[in-house]
């Protein structure tokens, strides 16, 4: 009898292990996942400020503008529907350039400008992470 | 015609796949009906089973060498050597660039699985007969889902005609020596644990779940977690230096995909040994196997579907990823209903006080299965919202803030456990034995408050937990002759050292990295943690298939001779990529970590610097884990080696 206790005991811990994990793991999702904005969900739905998100767009041409320290950048992300300032400190990637896909990971400002920490720059046609192809084929329609 | 010898090897691996799945099944029915049915039909069943397993690994080991040699002698008439490799690559890409993509990588995976169930056949004699050839059956259909996998949906080896004249060579990421080794050590940790999957199948189908299948399974978990270890370890040092982001762990749903198989193989480790030693946590432990299996193949889904994009997505196609997902849905569910049908089956095994050395086991697994919970609804949570239209990705601020304080009450426990006895204990008795590894852990927690500065919680808890667990890992030595002491408690003590080396280093590294990015001109020096950093000069370089641009740098810290640094940019042309080179000079305590930008127009360099103080502990740390995983095996094979030779010896007497 004892050992058919000591089962169900178990068996309840462990159903109660996977439950705390479940638990833990949504609440902290609910703060720290980041979502993924191309400039034109900003303009419909707001900034989403106060958390880490990534926007992810073009670059326009002619906006890399190079900082007097070196290592700052500031440019421009566009989706053809609306416009994002961005800011940068760090090494940008090689690949990172005018005319060519750009997700960068940070935050916006309530200004509406964004604070990149990090630069994710368009590989390849066989490495475009899939977020970054359903968005701009997104907006290429919505401008259409 | 070498590639055809491969197509046709593969096909009659797979044909002997089935006919072992076939022989083996028939051969449990026939015992599962009449245990004691000794007729010669039988027994041919049971004895034609074994031979078909080694020959069946031997054949899918003949097709991955036939592969390895098409892509030594860059035939580009295969379509694969033609998309993935280039005549003009070292020979030891090409050798290793045979698994650098999809098809190879899947092929390697049924080459090590065939052997696996090779190797089950030769080795193992201790095992009941229905339950080995239940467990060999169980082998043969997992490995010939793969074999369909590989001849229906990625052919290695298919032709191209008319053939290129040369390929398009490699991701230049993956033009490391890294190559070689990472994915060969991971799938063989992937593979172990599917061997412990069909011990636990074969042992449920056989109504045989005790200490004996679990002795039979544990070596397997063991060699698996040991390899899993030692790849975990050695890709988080990879990505450390090839990527140049300074970070060693990222969060990565790949790095994930290696750690959640991982922590269930750990769980798995500890309640096996409690199965196997005092014949408790019978179906947990069947269970636990199921798990482990399940995280591999999520593993091998989420890598080698191309729902993931990353370095170790190689190409996008979603019939694969379809016929992985059914592959999975079909091993896993099947499992979980056998599990379900013959749970009632497994007797209860011997019971156990709460604090005892095996409640702190399942307090070990509770802890270790939410960490493996939260890590895989944090990995594959932005997958079901990408089915729902929502793009959103989960990072380190969600794992660490989530599976951080788990981690840290685990290693509490871990501090406690083998400082517990086996089935019954007192609390008063552990508080005694506890004392030292409490004084550890508050004198560095002291110290680091007086001497640390403005440290975070997380790390400050980290430094002190990791005193204290390295205290308590040696207590279970004290007063023990060490030259009797088994070798598996040795290994034990080694491992549980390991993850307090290991916490120690990733403490460390996390609260006192200092970081200086700068463009610099030539003479001007930085400053970095200790280190004065002065840029020489920029010069060109030329690889093999590459051209670079180097940074000349050297590194002083008080009157220590200067350390030279050459961190690279380098270019490739097949394909066209650019990647960075970092330069990293180690020290006894710690790591200089130099990274070369871009050059602008006014000749300034961009440097990113790190001082990284005893960043090495991290991966020595892991290296001590499977050292004493390896230990614990040698241990645990030499004394069931000498337990057979007494039981021979006595038979002849």
């Amino acid at each position: 009898m004892k050992a058919k206790q000591q089962r169900m005991m178990l068996a309840g811990l462990g159903l109660a292990a996977v439950a705390a994990a479940a638990l833990l793991a949504l609440s902290a999702l609910k703060d720290q996942a980041s979502f993924f904005y191309a400039p034109g969900d900003v303009q419909r739905q707001g900034l989403p400020l106060g958390r880490a998100v990534r926007l992810g767009g073009m670059v326009e041409d002619g906006s890399i503008k190079r900082q007097a320290d070196g290592v700052s950048i500031h440019f421009v992300v566009g989706d053809g529907v609306a416009r994002v300032p961005v800011s940068f400190r760090g090494i940008a990637p090689d690949l990172f350039r005018e005319r060519s896909g750009v997700v960068a990971e940070g935050s916006f400002n309530p200004d509406g400008s964004f604070t990149a920490t990090n630069l994710l720059a368009k590989h390849d046609e066989k490495y475009m992470p899939p977020q970054m192809a359903g968005k701009m084929h997104e907006t290429t329609t919505l401008k259409e | 015609m070498i590639a055809e010898a491969g197509l046709a090897a593969l096909w009659l691996a797979a044909a002997l796949a089935a006919m072992q799945f076939v022989l083996a099944a028939i051969a449990v029915r026939r015992v599962l009906i009449d245990p004691e049915d000794g007729s010669a039909l039988t027994t041919d069943l049971i004895g034609a089973v074994r031979p078909v397993a080694i020959v069946q690994g031997a054949l899918a080991a003949l097709a991955m060498a036939l592969l390895i040699a098409v892509f030594l002698r860059s035939d580009m008439s295969v379509l694969l050597v033609a998309e993935n490799s280039h005549s003009e690559k070292p020979w030891l890409y090409k050798f290793a660039g045979a698994w650098g993509n999809h098809e190879g990588s899947m092929l390697l995976w049924v080459t090590i699985l065939g052997l696996a169930g090779g190797a089950v056949a030769i080795f193992e004699r201790s095992l009941a007969r229905a339950t080995l050839t239940a467990t060999l059956g169980a082998q043969a259909l997992i490995a010939l889902g793969f074999y369909a996998f590989l001849l229906f949906a990625s052919n290695p080896f298919a032709r191209i005609d008319p053939a290129p004249s040369d390929g398009q060579g490699l991701n230049p990421l993956l033009q490391d020596p890294g190559l070689a080794f990472h994915p060969p050590t991971l799938y063989i940790g992937y593979v172990g644990i599917s061997v412990a999957f069909s011990f636990a199948v074969g042992a449920l189908v056989a109504r045989d779940v005790g200490p004996a299948f679990a002795r039979a399974m544990r070596p397997w978990v063991l060699g698996a977690w040991i390899f899993l270890t030692l790849g975990i370890t050695a890709g988080s040092y990879w990505a450390y230096y090839e990527l140049g982001w300074g970070g060693w762990w990222f969060w990565d749903p790949v790095e994930n995909a290696s750690l959640m198989p991982w922590l269930a193989a750990t769980a798995l480790l500890h309640s096996v040994t409690v199965l196997a030693t005092r014949d408790g946590l019978r179906a947990w432990t069947v269970m636990l196997a199921v798990v482990a299996f399940s995280m591999s193949m999520i593993g091998t889904f989420l890598v080698r579907s191309g729902i993931l994009t990353s370095v170790h997505a190689f190409a996008v196609d979603p019939t694969r990823g379809s016929f992985i997902l059914a592959l999975l849905v079909l091993y896993i569910g099947g499992a979980l209903a056998l599990f379900a049908t013959r749970v009632g089956t497994v007797r209860a095994g011997n019971t156990f006080d709460l604090v005892s050395r095996e409640g702190a086991l399942v307090a070990n697994n509770l802890l270790l299965s939410v960490i493996l919970g939260v890590v895989l609804i944090g990995t594959l949570y932005p997958i079901l919202a990408a089915g729902f239209g929502v793009q959103l990705s989960v990072g380190p601020p969600f794992f660490n803030k989530a599976a951080g304080p788990v981690a840290l009450l685990l290693v509490v426990v871990m501090a406690a456990g083998p400082l517990l006895r086996w089935r019954r204990d007192g609390l008063r008795a552990l508080a005694a034995r506890m004392g030292a590894p409490v004084a550890a852990f508050a004198i560095v927690l002291v110290a680091v408050l007086v001497f640390g500065g403005g440290i975070s919680l997380l790390p400050l808890l980290g430094l002190a937990l990791a005193a204290g667990l390295a205290v308590a890992s040696v207590a279970p030595l004290w007063g023990r002759n060490l030259l009797r002491t088994p070798l598996f408690t040795w290994g034990m003590v080694v491992a549980h050292l390991g993850i307090a080396v290991s916490l120690a280093g990733m403490a460390s590294e996390s609260a006192f990295t200092k970081q200086t990015l700068v463009a610099a001109r030539v003479g001007e020096p930085q400053q970095v943690g200790p280190y004065t950093v002065t840029l020489n000069g920029v010069s060109p370089v030329i690889g093999p298939n590459w051209s670079a641009l180097e940074a000349h740098l050297s590194a002083r810290r008080g009157d220590a001779p200067a350390i030279l640094l050459r961190p690279q940019s380098r270019f490739f042309t097949n394909p066209v990529t650019v990647t960075s080179e970092s330069a990293i000079a180690t020290v006894w305590d710690g790591q200089l970590y130099t990274v070369l930008g871009q050059i602008d127009g006014a000749g300034r360099v961009q440097l990113r610097l790190w001082w990284k103080p005893f960043v090495t502990l991290i991966w020595l740390g892991g290296a001590l884990v499977a050292l004493g995983g390896a230990l614990s095996l040698v241990g645990r094979l030499l004394r069931e080696r000498r337990a057979r030779r007494r039981v021979e010896a006595e038979a002849w007497v």
